[in-house]
């Protein structure tokens, strides 16, 4: 599988990368080397082989339901780069 | 009972399946510690891992899981003792960490049904899909400033049960009736209060048409309806649109629509521009959810009576029809009202009291079962002043009435308005006497055969002892007289 | 005597008997950093009043005898770890504002046995890389040198290379790092140290900035196996903030490192005798063998048959777990923010702006083989092939008690070698990554040095949850080795 041009500007779309026109076939040539590298794995027999998808071989820990945070609005906007009163913001959304 | 869409071309029958958002009942979010409260100052009930800061990690809250379990429990769905949680990847204001954590291949709970009830009394079996677990979003504030959204993440992180139905719905009714019933269910199990104003219940629905025995053609999801009405009438709007589609010769294009209640009509998304690609995987921050079967049987056992199941004592019990028992068993306060209304009395004069004078009531002064002036001991009185002779049927309609208007006890109201019943059979015969007397000419025509002025003559009488005679003693005498 | 050449364990030591303070020890590293740091731009944020501030609580607690067991350590935090109220960036100018409000676990915990924090050490950007040049604060200079050809840079490796770079240039008694293919070990071996990457489970991630969170361990550099138990000893433990944290107690790993190897089983698994391995690289592992084999332990030829597959496999797993978790740098709530006219815009050009060109990459294809259409082909035959090297581990464990490679296929190259094709980059990690897929514990010791004499490393790659014999291992391959020299550019030397 290899990537063309209309592939590499939805992924980015996607992903929510601006990418500039002209570095468009850079992208392509170089994700392609990558992913025909990683091809190799299409030789790996894996009939029948369950996923592993996490790190840790444990079930899930559970906690109680208690509060036991929140009301820290001012640690929870001190990095935004833009706010009004507690609220963070973003250009307007038309719905 | 058989819903149809008329079109030039033929009958349409609807296609219908709904996907329901339910707010889980916990105190703090599904995957951190902050609080669920409705209403609360902006970014107050936000922690870090909600608002996704750097190196912030979900952990999740055991209420959530045991809440979707009694769910699915209550829901007679399978529940799956393996599941596990995925991310879904999106963009969006109100969404911090760009994925929301919900299950998409393996939910906590797989297939179940809920049986509906019909205002025409039918029944219909509507099959539950899946349910899963998922964070709700934050909400972003559009009329605030001219420029500029403005973001709140209280909401964001709160706990979801998505409620998905098979596509088994036909009209909107049944659509509506499903929803009541869904509603009633989460309210008995405790979790979720089924509260669409403050959308806590929110409703996806997805609708298709077909001519009765084709297969399914293209369906068109509406979003977020939120209110039972809406969503009937959301269906019946989208149902026309598509109707119009095929039989003007064209195709109806898979999307997502909204239902705007103003116009009543579905219209199309407009963020739609591009094409959802969620890229599912399962959340390498969280682990495989593994239950316990025996914790899982501890739930079951602790679930209270469920609606169908008390409908079904009521009806087996105390007597009642499937329908007044249905109505009863829609909220467990009525239910509750009503066992302890008919508890030692005439259980069906109880169910008719309640569905009838109590609710016609409560809807008139606009009370709910818990405010109301009439308690189910008071009401209890009132049957029990029937049975016992105090007074007749009529004045207890007059001291009920009483009673909505006071919060009295009936026998004190009896007593204060000297409303009891009247026995002396003196006292009737007076009455019936000077009815007859002040009636020749009925009583003439009764003589040549007119048998129905009967009743005309126990009227007079009653109303000569201002509703209070005894109706059996009055009868008696006034049979007495007439047959002399 | 130079406080700035001590182990830990020997600051520890004098630190207890009253021969220095932390004072003055943390000083000596303060004046270290602020010589050394301006040419090997090891340390992105230094804070050096904060660092004296908390060797003066040390030497109060050492004083009334409360003293931790890291008490006026000082020691560098990878750029990677939260740190409360010290700017925290992971090497990325869309973090170059970003103070956490909180400390990671981890780094906490150092704080509470005493440790001193002399500063954020630079790496890779968001831990992507092998050579500490993608990060958004400039390259990390390796204090080696090649015999003869002092003028060369070379690269620290990555992606924690101003970890390795710091504690090699005798500025840090030791340092934390992050492994997600490699990042601790990769550097340790190009910068002559120790680095561990314990389990998966047993150091938290909570306050960590993710890269890839099914890979990513944290851990810890020093100049000896010793030093490193101790500041593992430190780190490591349970944290119920992370679901993918494990409750078992931690053993005492200083201990474990005087236990020997009489007795143990050590695998060689023939699959890492890849093609090409240069002949020096491939007699410091005989050399290493040798060694163990004459302290009692037994050598064993193994086979973990998809180890092979362990790179191309890391290449799809962690790209698409980074796509995802790096979908929070957004411009709304952190970090840096480009203005844009709509929503849509402000995230595109916020992350056009924000990330460099290799994190770039990195989450294009991992938002590809997360696709629509994809998913199957890519990421899920991946997570297949984890299986299959999981199953290898522990197969091979069965009948051995730990494994020995080399931890890197070569010595530190030079800035701008390897520059222009990403696989030849990737391949840095080739031996590294097969442990992070398995979530072993490993880590890499100094062993020898190669024909320019830089230094090469040696992995010892455990069984799940022990660290300890990895540690005894390890402890012997440093005694056997001898590893006593000394970078060019150190406290005190500056060319
Ligand atoms: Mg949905
Ligand atoms: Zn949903």
């Amino acid at each position: 599988m290899s990537l063309d041009p209309a592939t590499v500007r939805r992924i980015a779309k996607l992903a929510r990368i601006g990418v500039a026109e002209g570095d468009v076939a850079r992208l392509q040539g170089e994700l392609n080397g990558i992913l025909g590298w990683i091809e190799q794995l299409s030789e790996v027999n894996v009939d029948g082989v369950e996923p592993l998808t996490g790190g840790a071989q444990i079930a899930l820990r559970l906690r109680a339901d208690a509060v036991t945070d929140g009301h820290i609005a001012d640690a929870v906007l001190s990095n935004a780069p833009d706010r009004v009163g507690d609220f963070y913001t973003v250009p307007k959304v038309v719905e | 009972m058989t819903y149809t869409l008329q079109g030039s071309t033929g009958t349409w029958e609807i296609v219908c399946g709904l996907e329901v958002h339910a707010q889980v009942i916990s105190r703090s979010k599904l995957f951190s510690g902050a609080a669920t409260d409705f209403g609360s100052e902006p970014n107050s009930q936000v922690s870090l891992v909600d608002a996704a800061f750097p190196g912030m990690l979900p952990v999740l809250n055991e209420e959530c899981v045991a809440q979707a379990v009694r769910t699915g429990l209550g829901l007679n769905a399978q529940i799956n003792l393996n599941s596990r949680f995925d991310r879904k990847n999106y963009f969006y204001a109100d969404l911090p960490s760009g994925y929301q954590i919900s299950q998409f291949e393996q939910p906590i709970v797989g297939r179940g049904e809920v049986e509906v009830e019909l205002p025409d009394g039918s029944a219909r079996r509507i099959g539950i899909t899946r349910l899963h677990l998922e964070q709700d979003a934050g909400k972003s504030l559009h009329d605030q400033d001219p420029s500029r959204s403005f973001i709140d993440l209280n909401r964001c992180g709160v706990a979801l049960m998505e409620i998905v139905s098979e596509p088994d719905i036909r009209s909107p009714e049944e659509a509506g009736a499903y929803l009541r019933k869904l509603r009633t269910v989460l309210r008995y199990l405790g979790t979720c209060d089924g509260n669409m104003d403050e959308g806590s219940m929110r409703a996806d629905v997805n609708v298709s048409v077909r001519h009765a025995g084709e297969p399914f053609r293209t369906r068109c999801e509406v979003k977020n309806v939120n209110s039972i009405r809406f969503v009937m009438l959301a269906i019946e709007a989208e149902a026309r649109r598509q109707v119009e589609i095929w039989e003007a010769g064209q195709e109806v294009h898979q999307e997502t629509r909204l239902f705007d209640p103003a116009r009543n009509e579905t219209r199309s998304m407009r963020s739609k521009e591009d094409a959802h690609d969620y890229r599912y995987f399962p959340d390498p921050d969280l682990l495989p959810l593994v239950l316990e079967q025996g914790w899982v049987a501890r739930l079951k056992a602790s679930l209270p009576e469920l609606p169908d199941a008390k409908r079904a004592r009521f009806v087996r019990d105390y007597g009642l029809t499937p329908y007044d028992a249905a109505v009863l068993v829609a909220e467990q306060s009525i239910a509750a009202f009503f066992e302890t209304v008919a508890s030692g009395r005439n259980a069906r004069l109880a169910a008719n009291w309640i569905t009838g004078d109590f609710f016609a009531a409560l809807n008139r002064t606009g009370r709910t079962i818990e405010t109301s002036p009439v308690t189910a001991e008071t009401l209890g009185a009132l049957l029990d002043l029937m049975a016992d002779g105090t007074i007749n049927g009529r004045i207890a309609k007059e001291v009920f009435e009483a009673m909505v208007d006071t919060g009295a006890a009936p026998a004190d109201i009896v007593q204060q308005r000297g409303l009891r019943q009247v026995t002396d059979t003196g006292a009737i015969d007076d009455a019936v006497n000077a009815v007859l007397a002040a009636n020749p000419d009925k009583l003439a025509e009764y003589r040549s055969g007119k048998d129905k002025l009967f009743g005309f003559f126990v009227g007079q009488v009653m109303k000569a002892m201002a509703g209070r005679g005894n109706p059996a003693l009055v009868n008696e005498a006034l049979r007495a007289r007439l047959s002399v | 005597m130079t406080l700035t050449g001590l182990s830990i364990a020997e600051a520890r030591a004098g630190l207890d008997a009253r021969d220095f303070s932390a004072v003055e020890l943390v000083q000596a590293h303060v004046d270290a950093a602020a010589a050394l740091n301006p040419r090997l731009n090891a340390f992105i944020t230094l804070t050096p009043e904060l660092a004296l501030a908390q060797a003066a609580g040390a030497d109060a607690a050492l004083g009334d005898g409360s003293a931790g067991p890291l008490a006026g350590i000082p020691l560098g935090i990878k750029d990677l770890f939260c740190t409360k109220g010290v700017r925290t960036t992971a090497g990325s100018r869309i973090l170059d504002d970003f103070v956490p409000p909180y400390e990671s676990t981890v780094t906490a915990n150092l704080l509470r046995d005493g440790a001193v924090f002399l500063g954020k050490t630079n790496l890779d950007e968001f831990a992507m890389g092998s050579s500490n040049m993608t990060s958004a604060f400039g390259p990390v200079e390796n204090p080696w040198k090649r015999a003869g050809d002092p003028g060369a840079v070379l690269v620290p490796g990555g992606s924690s290379g101003g970890s390795a770079a710091a504690v090699a240039a005798r500025i840090a008694m030791g340092a934390t790092g992050t492994d997600t293919g490699g990042s601790i070990r990769q550097p340790a071996a190009l910068c002559g140290l120790a680095g561990i990457k314990p389990t998966y489970g047993r150091c938290s991630r909570w306050g960590v900035v993710a890269f890839a969170s099914s890979l990513d361990h944290p851990g810890a550099f020093a100049r000896t196996v010793q030093d490193s138990a101790m500041l593992l000893q430190s780190m490591a433990g349970f944290d119920p903030r992370d679901s993918t944290s494990v409750d078992r107690p931690v053993p005492d790993y200083a201990a474990a490192c005087r236990r020997g190897v009489r007795g143990l089983r050590i695998g060689v698994p023939r699959e890492y005798r890849a093609d090409g391995m240069p002949e020096e690289v491939d007699r410091l592992w005989r050399q290493g063998l040798d060694w163990l084999r004459a302290a009692g332990a037994t050598i064993v030829d193994v086979s973990l048959p998809h180890t092979r597959y362990g790179l191309a496999t890391y290449y799809i797993v962690a790209p698409a777990e980074a796509s995802s978790n790096l979908a929070r740098y957004d411009g709304v709530r952190f970090g840096h923010r480009e203005p844009g006219h709509d929503l849509t815009e402000l995230y595109e050009h916020t992350r056009a702006a924000g990330f460099g060109e290799e994190v770039k990459r990195r989450i294009l294809i991992g938002t590809y083989v997360l696709s629509a259409g994809y998913y199957d082909a890519y990421y899920l035959r991946a997570q297949k092939v984890r299986t299959l090297i999981l199953h290898d581990f522990d197969q091979v464990f069965a009948e051995v008690d730990a494994l020995l490679t080399p931890t890197t296929p070569n010595a530190a190259f030079a800035q701008g070698e390897k520059m222009d094709d990403p696989v030849a980059m990737y391949l840095n990690d080739v031996f590294t990554v097969p442990a992070n897929m398995a979530g072993v514990p490993a880590m890499s010791v100094p062993a020898g040095l190669d024909g320019q004499g830089l230094p090469l490393g040696l992995q010892v790659i455990g069984r799940s949850w022990d660290e300890e014999t990895v540690f005894a291992v390890a402890q012997v391959i440093e005694d056997a080795a001898g590893f006593s020299v000394l970078p060019a550019l150190r406290a005190g030397v500056v060319r």
